[in-house]
């Protein structure tokens, strides 16, 4: 459980982070959304010890900071944005320095864990490689490592998946999801569909202040709803098929996308509320003779809840 | 302790990694027989008084350049957020780099004691003042290292924090010959703050509890600087 009251940063006169309260519970993952330079950072790096607020508490289950800030980091596992790593140590000099920071003392249960990590994280053909050498992905992996090593209970990413190419992406997506099954995690990010798709609670900052804060479906079943809905169509005439449409629903805000004349007309079907129109337009578009190739619904409303939130002079 | 060995024990096992260790060495040891050897055999006296008498003029160039990198590279690297997320403390770090720069300066001296075994070929070498050289010289090598450490604290740049270093430990050198500055008053509180003297004293042979005090309190009060130094930037 980790409890944040009244959370405030000041460099100099520029506020970083104002005022942020946020309750974790055990065993939850929250991301951390935000626009770039809306204090994500800030805020991690004031649950991690690094720096210190300019007001505010941090509590983790009955342990307080600046009093115990030992053992709270003794509890967390951090990787800060970019694994910052030291590049002329090899990989498992690395990982053995870590450990042994973290005060594993016993060198049969440090091999054990560097086993058990090296699997995890897909560390076992670089094990002897100067971390200098170690492309993007790979260091943000050893970094994950560092932040599993001592198994602690809460677990603390800053951006885990930035700059990496999709099928590491994925890796690390299923990685969080696997050790939050046991694990609190906190990570921040600015890709929605991956908050969306990873975490049980979303928090929204911008500019420093929290903007929103509440589990991810409740997030979405309060925004303002708005459905998209994707038609391809082929055999079809542009301004019959537009005068079909309109007709079928006057209401309906559609937009022509750029398709390849192969492939058909696309359309982007814009409802005002969350209706689904697809069984409706497909019963209107049987009576014609045009083929339809695609017909999908595309849910925005997290994206909108983003961009409400956090537009300039919001 | 555990956490100050193991910090002390892998900045220490880095400067090996790096050629860093092997470049500084020997450069510190052309410097320093290229001045001691240039006039050995005109002096004919077999002692190591002008090796030592060199030590804290050498030291306040090559110390700054061996710590310049501890807490200034880690900051610029990224990888300071690491090493103090992880469950150690402002003191674990500043000690645990301490001692990894001292046993290196200590690793550079090691070298030169093969200069009193040859002489000791060739005159009769007093061994006293020599063991109270190499215990002086560990010890302005240390006093010298915590200055250094408090430089690199400082700042992220490497270059700025070898500059500070040096610029604290050649004033701490020289003071002592800038007396005639000094108002007459001052001067008894100028020359206990010089470094050369305490240093001079140790390497005649005479141990005194007022020179092992100075060095001791050098190195307390730049270490306890690196801790405020270090708690302040966060």
């Amino acid at each position: 459980m980790i409890d944040v009251q009244n959370l405030t940063k000041y460099y100099g006169d520029f506020c970083a982070v104002d005022n942020i309260s946020l309750t974790i519970e055990p065993g939850r993952i929250l991301g951390l959304l935000g626009p770039n330079g809306a204090g994500k950072t800030t805020t991690l790096r004031m649950l991690t010890g690094f720096y210190t607020p300019t007001s505010g508490t941090i509590r983790v289950n009955d342990l307080k900071m600046p009093e115990d800030t030992l053992k709270i980091k003794s509890m967390i596992g951090y990787l800060p944005e970019s694994a910052p790593l030291y590049h002329n140590m090899l990989v498992y000099d690395y990982l053995d320095y870590v450990a042994r920071l973290k005060g594993m003392d016993d060198p049969g249960r440090r091999l054990s864990r560097f086993k058990e990590l090296s699997r995890l994280c897909g560390l076992s053909g670089i094990m002897a490689k100067p971390i200098g050498n170690l492309s993007k992905g790979l260091r943000q992996r050893v970094g994950l490592a560092h932040a599993m090593m001592s198994d602690p209970d809460i677990l603390i990413l800053d951006e885990p998946t930035s700059g990496l190419d999709p099928n590491q992406i994925a890796e690390i997506r299923d990685i969080i999801k696997g050790i939050g099954r046991e694990k609190t995690i906190i990570f921040s990010t600015h890709i929605l569909s991956e908050a969306e798709a990873t975490c049980d609670r979303i928090a929204i900052i911008n500019k420093g202040k929290k903007v929103a804060d509440a589990g991810t479906e409740q997030l979405k079943q309060n925004a303002r709803h708005r459905s998209v809905v994707r038609l391809t169509v082929q055999n079809a005439e542009i301004t019959a098929a537009l005068d079909h449409l309109k007709a079928f629903d006057a209401n309906l805000d559609i937009t022509v996308t750029d398709t390849p004349a192969s492939e058909g007309i696309s359309f982007e079907l814009c409802c005002k509320d969350d209706k689904d129109i697809r069984r409706d337009l497909y019963l209107s578009i049987k009576e014609t003779d045009w083929i339809i190739t695609e017909l999908a619904r595309q849910s925005l409303a997290l994206e909108e809840i983003f961009h409400e939130l956090t537009r300039e002079g919001a | 302790m555990t956490p100050i060995k193991t910090i002390a024990l892998k900045e220490f096992k880095d400067y090996f990694i790096s050629p860093i260790a092997y470049i500084v060495i020997s450069l510190f040891l052309i410097v320093t027989g290229w001045f001691f050897f240039s006039t050995f055999f005109i002096y004919g006296r077999a002692d190591l008084r002008d090796f030592f008498a060199l030590l804290p003029i050498t030291f306040s160039f090559f110390i700054p350049a061996v710590t310049m990198r501890m807490f200034a590279e880690e900051k610029n690297v990224g990888s300071y957020e690491s090493l103090l997320t992880m469950p150690v403390s402002f003191t674990h770090i500043a000690l645990g780099k301490f001692f990894a720069a001292s046993a290196f300066a200590a690793a550079m001296l090691l070298p030169t004691l093969s200069y009193p075994l040859f002489i000791s070929f060739i005159g009769n070498v007093d061994l006293g003042p020599v063991a109270g050289g190499y215990i002086g010289a560990v010890l302005l090598g240390g006093a010298y290292c915590s200055i250094g450490l408090f430089a690199s604290a400082l700042t992220r740049n490497q270059i700025i924090a070898f500059i500070i270093g040096c610029a604290i430990c050649f004033t701490l050198t020289i003071i002592d010959r800038m007396l005639f500055f000094v108002p007459e008053r001052l001067v008894p509180v100028v020359e206990y703050l010089g470094a050369n003297a305490h240093f001079t004293n140790i390497s005649k042979g005479i141990i005194d509890s007022r020179d092992l005090i100075y060095f001791a309190s050098v190195i307390f009060i730049f270490i306890f600087s690196t801790d405020i130094a270090m708690k302040e930037k966060n």
